[in-house]
């Protein structure tokens, strides 16, 4: 499990855990609880083409649809599987297991949220 | 947008909070939309026990004279007609023949009944009482702000009541309590009434009580429950439940614009009473021959088509989700929908427009969850 406090985020509840030229995306605990128990992951496919804040995946609970949306432009390295076959994932470790997709990027949009920031948009 | 209405809270809003509810606003109440999984609070359901906390609904005590030969006028039932502690599910229409809300009546008394309305409509089904009553010597009282309602449902929920310390001096034993009646009873002196009836199809109890006493009852009933595998269970749950159920749900498959037979609740509606009603003339007219339906569906897969996706017939929208989930004991998509009376025969495959993808489902009866008995 990353170390919430290290991460960077979005508004849309997305973390990123940034190596080099990779970031690894998931959704936040915050984002996980407000959906309710996550029933099922739709991701994009590896090598697709990711425009930054387009729709790429989907979340779906049992009481709602999330959108997943691209935070960089970039290419998908990675996609979870085990967080396909089992959604539980998302709400059970969003931040290790849970994770979605790995994405090879060229830059980093300059308006992310360090854990201080996020925290006090979702009023925790 | 700001609300200038201030969130209600139910009387057991700390006793959630201890127990860590996340919440939402449902009709301008903070109710529990879980307690920790939806899906496990679901669960415990079917298996064991549930435990909600529905005191956002209104309840509205009638009383008089004429008490009974009011509600015969004013919903589209035969109140007058059902015996001392009979349930009886009705209807108040519009003078359209539409749906202003559905409701649950208990003959409480000789000349008092008990209406229960739901949440969102507790002003308006109350205007509509008072409205409706000046020709009669009756009362129609709203004491929504003096009643809890404390629901326990699930196989395990009468052996529960019955260890639940603090019940005492019952009318009637409740294995002896038929499906939709009600007994009196007191908890520690207050009166209360249990009421063999819910909205999860499975066997459970709905018990009403002075708000004041709440907490305490609901402290005693999941301490019996303990070993019967009681969990408190949310708004969230209530909904697939009831979903699976195949009962309907005002705002989603009952509305002002929606007549009875639309939804299947023609039997509802009671024509052969002698007495005029409101709504009458409108319902005999009926609705116009192509007016939609009601139906079921069920699709493969895990997305499941959501309130207000269209449903399809090759290139045809026919019809639109009213509700819908993935079912958490079926394991598939299911659906209930309003389509075109052409395509409304069980078997019919149609498909549901997700987000511009066209899933197969098939017209099925409802319900989609029936317990074994």
């Amino acid at each position: 499990m990353s170390d919430k406090t290290t991460l960077k985020y979005t508004p849309e509840h997305e973390w990123l855990a940034i190596d080099g030229d990779v970031v690894t995306v998931g959704i936040t605990d915050f984002a996980a609880e407000k959906l309710g128990d996550v029933v099922f992951v739709e991701l994009p496919a590896v090598d697709s083409d990711l425009a930054s804040g387009t729709v790429v995946g989907e979340i779906e609970s049992t009481k709602s649809v999330g959108e997943l949306f691209a935070p960089v432009n970039g290419s998908v390295t990675e996609a979870n599987d085990a967080v396909v076959d089992d959604p539980s994932l998302v709400n059970s470790d969003p931040f290790g297991e849970g994770w979605l997709i790995k994405v090879r990027f060229t830059e980093l949009p300059s308006n992310l949220l360090s854990w201080d920031e996020y925290s006090a948009l979702v009023g925790e | 947008m700001s609300d200038p209405v201030p969130e209600r809270t139910s009387p057991l809003f700390a006793v959630h909070t201890e127990l860590g509810a996340s919440f939402t606003d449902f009709a301008g109440w903070q109710m529990p939309v879980r307690y920790t999984s939806d899906l496990a609070e679901h669960a415990a359901v079917r298996s064991a026990a549930g435990l909600f906390d529905l005191s956002h609904m209104a309840e509205i005590l009638v009383y008089g004279a004429d008490a009974g030969a009011f509600l015969d006028a004013a919903l589209a039932g035969r109140l007058s007609a059902i015996d001392l502690m009979q349930a009886k599910y009705s209807l108040i229409l519009t003078e359209d023949g539409g749906v202003l809300d559905d409701v649950v009546v208990y003959r409480i008394g000789e000349t008092t009944y008990l209406v229960v309305a739901n949440a969102g409509n507790r002003d308006a089904a109350f205007a509509a009482l008072h409205d409706r009553a000046a020709e009669f010597t009756v009362t129609v009282d709203d004491q929504s702000d003096d009643y809890a309602l404390i629901a326990v449902q699930g196989p395990n929920s009468r052996a529960i009541l019955e260890e639940t310390v603090g019940i005492s001096e019952l009318g009637s034993p409740l294995d002896e309590l038929k499906y939709y009646r009600a007994t009196d009873a007191f908890f520690h002196g207050v009166p209360l009434l249990i009421a063999r009836t819910g909205y999860t199809g499975e066997d459970g109890f709905e018990l009403y009580l002075r708000s004041d006493a709440a907490v305490l009852l609901w402290r005693a009933i999941e301490e019996a429950g303990n070993k019967h595998g009681l969990v408190p269970a949310g708004l969230a749950s209530r909904d697939t439940l009831r979903l699976e159920a195949g009962m309907p749900l005002y705002g989603h498959e009952l509305g002002t614009e929606t007549f009875p037979a639309q939804a299947g609740l023609g039997r509802v509606v009671a024509l052969s009473k002698g007495n005029d009603f409101i709504g009458r003339s409108a319902i005999e007219a009926g609705p116009p021959a192509d007016a939609r339906v009601l139906v079921g569906l069920t699709s493969e897969g895990k997305r499941a088509g959501r309130a207000g996706y269209a449903i399809v017939s090759g290139d045809t929208e026919v019809g639109t989700v009213s509700s819908g989930a993935l079912s958490p004991t079926l394991q598939h998509p299911i659906m209930m929908a309003y389509v075109d009376p052409a395509v409304s025969a069980p078997g019919t495959e149609l498909a549901v427009d997700v987000r511009g993808t066209k899933i197969p489902a098939t017209v099925t009866t409802l319900p989609f969850y029936r317990r074994e008995k």
